[in-house]
């Protein structure tokens, strides 16, 4: 089976990169002509690497499940992108945001890889702004910083509330100008159900026309999945509506590993719950803590009459507020980390200070922002998001306080790859949210727009190359192999045997029982126990999915219903293996709290002697147990401490 | 052939046009004026004298013709593409909030045209190849064109079919001005909500200004 | 609430459509428009009938996925928001929605709700882009861009592509979305180099995909969930009419390859 080499390359840790690219394989223009790679995924990742790939000369195939590119998830990200700039002058270096990656992901990225990240993240903006990304600008007409969670430089570019947007398109322009040139083929509305194999190494893809729902057969040289995270797992979560685990997950088991896949972060400032009929949860910016204050009623009375409506919150006096965020972390209050920041209101709600009319809610307070700066300061900051709020809401929050309540947002796990982000498939690459990558523990914000960027531009470019520069000979592949054939098979008796289960529930109370289960235990809390109690309810839900769903309609053609099918039964299988990681780690890290696990204030204790690694989960079969491996993290040139955010 | 152009080149011609067009309404109307100002009909008879024999005006005339079919002809071949773009009608339709005559450049047109024909018929073509009343001013005998049209006026079917002629005028003007700015790309934060002010008054003060002749000559008889 | 709905259904682009009448009920003022929806199609399942089908990602108003038209408006009766933005508490308990695909040409119906929008991705392709490849940029500040022409190109590049401009005009027109594009650049100097071919070939592309024209009546705007203003279209306008007079013929080939 495949070997677990992180092939980082030898030397200090800032000449690592430059090394390498020095060092690297590259592929003659003549020959990228006749290479054909592969790119699933649209968002960030994908469309900066289709676009960049195919501006080297290499033939791209680009995927997508959406009606077009530019819908991507990455579209909805809203607060920005960290670089190392320095334009603020505030001390801010590469070295700087390294450090602070590494330290808000709690000590479990690989520093090779998150050093580059910070290298290359000034070129990101260069980039963007060189492609007419109208980034915030200060009066002079130089470029506008605002501050994020975990970090005490001003470092986020931003575009409005709409920064994922602007970057998103800045991709999709670059793609669309490549497609325009024919160097790449896009093909919309097209999901990835597998990925074949051929003498060991993933040689294309099996997808399903969402239109007409055939099954077609894609083949290339290299294959590069930036198919997104997998929040959805726990059915409620900021992420679209059909963002997927599929291409992953097939990955997985044609023996992709499965990298940290316990590691979710919970992010603290979304619109709480408000019904059972809820599809979706929506993130307010986490921007919005930079002159938000978030507190609770330091009275429980006050807080048990505010959920019953017998209280207003801007009826209770500043006594009687609690900033609990300002009181534990004084040094950075209100912008610790996300993960610090979500259990801190889970503590709060679960001791029962929580207002809202479900009692899980806090509130985040812009009142003295307004009165410090003007509500018209507030309002060019921060207009759009208000706006989003009232809509949702009904309430206006110049006037009395957000409720804000944590959600999964993001997922750190993901595809295990090494440093030049292949997966432990040869030819089958894993790039952004899709790859276990560089955040560890915990993301810190603005720093996923950061990395599809990064992974995509300016990262995987250089990599695919050292792989593809001994393909070369390699004829182009026809997808009539048997390997392709058995696979689009396999791939449609699947579908075949879905449709006919013919069953009596929907799938979507199927995926609302498993995001339960997954909120419950493999959440922002978990212990021991709930996680065994976790792995086997999931097991029966599967087991009961497959003899009960009720699927209408046809396999060949639109079936909205059947796309979710197939998702949820990924996810039935991923959330299985999320518990067990998690039942695994026997410590606190980041956004992964055992309860078992912490300090006696409550904050995450890692346990680096038996944990400092990425846990890189092997398929091993149908029913069979999957296989851990563990990738030793080595740090080498940063001193491993407590995190502090006090 | 005039297919061929982008709708954006037909727009500007469009705009062009109507501007010109806007332009002669309102020469049109100065001298329409001079009948109601003066009882002798002799400045409004030497205007039209001017009008109908000054060589750069006759040049003008044509220039004015090739306009209004130019106008007519790309009005109809941007409706007709406009149509096309949308085989199939909505059910419900039409709730958004608009320019509320935009909507109906083309019926106003078209009521516009019809009449115009009957307008060119009744005056222009008369005094162009008809036999007319003649008029002695200052020793010299022209046309009585004056006569001609206060006769017409004195018809009460005419009148009302002339205000209503020019208030459907008006109806096209009040989209008119603005938004041949618009299609000529001239717009501005400062002084593009004026526009829509001129445009209104534009077609108030033509449309009405053109009313009051019938409508005066009808009533003073 | 109670509601009566009024929703075309067609099996798919070939085949022809009607409108299918349907009641739900018990629905939360609370709930969106899109969990309505979800609501009526969970029961349509159960009954083992076919759901309506409709496009939807994001559900917060950023991806331009969904598209209804709803009471004869795209994306209903609110001003500034898309349909999964759009709250039930904007209806009354007994009312009777009539929902309806977006209505153009260019954009065919695929099944129900969903209709086929590649057209906007070809007026991108034709040149709603900076020509630049990934690396070898200046760096980020050194041309500074003044903070009123950043906000303006910002306004314009809001766009989420969702086609409410199209299904809103009496024309079909996509003169809001393709003059936001050429608008966010042409503001912009990094997008000045291109603008006189940018401008002429989305122009031409739009031509070509089938689109109305405009007739500057304003129902794009006013609909536009993201308020994008037709003072873009002037803008585009005027952009057009200086590359047409002023640029110099370019020999096909020979230069810019927008
Ligand atoms: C609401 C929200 C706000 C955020 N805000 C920020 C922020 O301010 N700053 C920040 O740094 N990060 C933010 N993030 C995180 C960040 O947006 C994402 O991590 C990042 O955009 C992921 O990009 P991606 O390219 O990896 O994947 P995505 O953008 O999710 O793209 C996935 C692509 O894969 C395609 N795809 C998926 N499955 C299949 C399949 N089976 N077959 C074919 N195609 C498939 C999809 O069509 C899509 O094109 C935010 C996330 C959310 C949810
Ligand atoms: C004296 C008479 C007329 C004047 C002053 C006039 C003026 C104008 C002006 C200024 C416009 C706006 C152009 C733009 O939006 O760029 C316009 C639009 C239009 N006119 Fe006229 N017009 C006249 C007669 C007619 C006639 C006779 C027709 C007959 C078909 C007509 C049909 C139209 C149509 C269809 C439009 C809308 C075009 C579009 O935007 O799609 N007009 N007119
Ligand atoms: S679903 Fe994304 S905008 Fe409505």
């Amino acid at each position: 089976m495949a070997e677990l080499n992180s092939r980082i390359p030898k030397g200090p840790l800032a000449d690592k990169w430059t090394e390498y690219k020095a060092h690297t394989n590259l592929v003659n223009p003549a020959n990228k002509r006749r290479l054909e790679i592969i790119v699933v995924g649209t968002g960030l990742a994908g469309a900066s690497a289709a676009a960049s790939l195919a501006e080297l000369g290499f033939k791209v195939k680009n995927y997508c499940y959406q009606d077009s590119p530019r819908r991507a998830h990455s579209i909805a990200a809203q607060g920005g992108i960290n670089a190392a700039k320095n334009y603020q002058n505030d001390g801010d270096s590469v070295y700087r945001l390294f450090y602070d990656t590494i330290k808000g992901g709690d000590y479990r990225a690989r520093e090779a890889n998150v050093y580059r990240l910070a290298e290359v993240s000034n070129n990101i903006i260069d980039q963007c702004v060189a492609q007419g990304v109208p980034f915030a600008r200060e009066y002079g007409g130089l470029l506008d910083n605002r501050s994020f969670g975990g970090a005490q430089v001003s470092r986020t570019f931003y575009a409005r509330g709409q920064t994922g947007q602007q970057l998103l398109l800045g991709a999709y322009s670059a793609l669309s100008r490549q497609i325009k040139k024919g160097n790449v083929e896009m093909f919309t509305r097209h999901e990835m159900l597998d990925v074949v194999l051929v003498e060991g190494r993933a040689r294309g893809i099996v997808v399903r026309n969402l239109v007409t729902g055939s099954i077609e057969r894609h083949a290339a040289h290299a294959v590069v999945l930036a198919t997104g995270g997998y929040g959805n797992v726990f059915f409620l979560s900021t992420n679209a509506m059909g963002s997927n685990a599929t291409a992953v997950w097939k990955a997985h088991k044609r023996g992709a590993f499965f990298g940290n896949p316990c590691f979710t972060q919970i992010h603290p400032t979304c619109i709480p719950v408000h019904g059972d009929f809820q599809s979706k949860l929506t993130l307010m910016s986490e921007s919005l803590r930079n002159d938000g204050r978030i507190w609770v009623p330091k009275k429980k009375e006050d807080a048990e009459k505010i959920r019953h409506g017998k209280l207003l919150p801007t009826q209770i006096a500043e006594e009687d507020r609690d900033y609990y965020l300002e009181r534990r972390y004084p040094a950075f209050g209100n912008l610790v980390p996300r993960d610090v920041a979500s259990r801190a209101a889970k503590e709060r709600c679960d001791a029962g200070f929580g207002v809202g009319e479900t009692g899980l809610a806090v509130y985040l307070d812009f009142s003295d922002a307004i009165n410090r700066l003007g509500k018209s300061t507030i309002e060019a900051r921060y207009g759009n998001l208000f706006q989003m709020y009232e809509k949702i809401v009904d309430e206006n929050p110049y006037k009395t306080p957000m409720m804000i309540y944590p959600a999964v947002h993001y997922t750190m796990g993901g595809l295990w790859v090494d440093y030049e982000l292949m997966t432990t498939v040869p030819g089958l690459f894993a790039i952004g949210e899709a790859n276990f990558s560089d955040h560890g523990a915990n993301r810190l914000g603005a720093s996923a727009l950061m990395q599809g960027l990064a992974d995509g531009y300016f990262v995987l470019p250089y990599t695919i190359q050292n792989y593809l520069s001994d393909q070369i000979r390699v004829p182009k592949f026809s997808s009539d192999l048997p390997e392709f054939v058995k696979t689009e098979n396999e791939a449609r008796e699947r579908l075949q045997k879905l449709m006919n289960v013919k069953g009596k529930q929907t799938v979507d109370s199927f995926h609302k029982r498993l995001g339960l289960i997954m909120w419950n235990n493999v959440g922002m809390g978990r212990n021991e126990e709930g996680l065994k109690k976790a792995i086997t309810e999931i097991a029966e839900l599967r087991k009961e999915f497959w003899l009960d769903v009720k699927i209408p309609g046809e396999a060949n053609e639109i079936n909205p219903e059947l796309e979710k099918a197939g998702r949820v039964a990924d996810f039935l299988e991923l959330g299985e293996l999320m518990a067990r990681d998690a039942l695994n780690r026997n410590e606190s890290c980041g956004g992964h709290f055992r309860e078992e696990f912490q300090t006696p204030e409550g904050e995450a204790l890692r346990n680096d002697n038996e944990y400092m690694y990425a846990a890189a989960w092997e398929f091993t079969g149908e029913n069979n147990e999957p296989k851990l491996n563990r990738e030793v993290l080595d740090y080498e040139f940063v001193e491993v401490k407590q995190r502090n955010y006090k | 052939m005039a297919f061929k152009y982008s709708s954006v080149t037909k727009k500007v011609v469009m705009a062009l046009a109507g501007l010109f067009l806007i332009t002669f309404l309102i020469v049109h109307l100065s001298i329409n004026l001079l009948l109601l100002f003066d009882d002798s009909r002799e400045l409004f008879n030497l205007a039209a004298h001017f009008m109908a024999t000054n060589p750069v005006i006759q040049v003008f005339q044509i220039v004015l013709f090739g306009g209004f079919i130019l106008h007519i002809l790309v009005g109809l071949i941007l409706q007709i593409q406009n149509w096309m773009a949308r085989p199939t009608r909505y059910k419900v339709e039409g709730y958004s909030h608009t320019s509320f005559f935009s909507k109906f450049m083309i019926h106003t047109g078209g009521v516009i045209l019809a009449f115009l024909v009957i307008h060119l018929i009744n005056f222009f073509f008369k005094a162009k190849f008809g036999e007319m009343p003649e008029v002695m001013i200052n020793g010299e005998l022209y046309e009585d064109m004056g006569i001609l049209v206060i006769e017409k006026f004195r018809e009460l079917p005419v009148v009302v079919m002339y205000v209503v002629w020019l208030l459907f005028l008006g109806f096209h003007l009040d989209h008119a001005f603005h938004s041949a700015l618009q299609s000529l790309g001239l717009n501005h934060s400062k002084y593009t909500p004026a526009a829509f002010g001129i445009s209104r008054a534009l077609a108030i003060l033509i449309a009405g200004g053109f009313i009051l002749i019938p409508v005066v000559i009808f009533i003073a008889q | 609430m109670n509601l009566t709905l009024k929703i075309w259904r067609q099996k798919n682009a070939t085949s022809k459509g009607k409108f299918v009448t349907y009641k739900v009920s018990d629905i939360s003022s609370n709930s969106s428009f899109l969990e309505m929806m979800d609501v009526l199609n969970e029961s349509l399942v159960l009954k083992g009938d076919d759901p309506v089908a409709f496009d939807h990602d994001c559900r917060e108003g950023i991806c331009g996925a969904c598209s209804m038209y709803i009471n004869g408006r795209p994306h209903g009766p609110d001003k500034a928001v898309t349909t999964c933005q759009l709250h039930m508490r904007r209806f009354n308990d007994g009312d009777t929605i009539v929902i309806e695909p977006w209505r153009a040409r260019p954009f065919p119906v695929l099944k129900d709700l969903i209709v086929d929008r590649s057209a906007f991705d070809k007026i991108i392709q034709a040149g709603g882009y900076v020509s630049v490849n990934t690396g070898g940029v200046p760096d980020a500040n050194a041309i500074p861009i003044s903070k009123v022409n950043a906000d303006l190109s910002m306004d314009a590049a809001a766009c989420i592509g969702c086609g409410a401009c199209v299904a809103a005009c009496k024309n079909a027109s996509a003169m809001l979305f393709v003059s936001a594009k050429v608008s966010q650049f042409a503001l912009l100097p990094q997008g000045r180099t291109e603008a006189a071919e940018r401008v002429q070939a989305m122009v031409a592309e739009m031509d070509n995909q089938g689109f109305g024209n405009c007739t500057n009546t304003g129902a794009c705007e006013a609909e536009c969930p993201k308020e994008i203003s037709i003072s873009n279209i002037a803008r585009m306008n005027r952009e057009f009419l200086s590359a047409r007079i002023c640029a110099p013929k370019v020999k096909e080939g020979s230069g810019g390859g927008i």
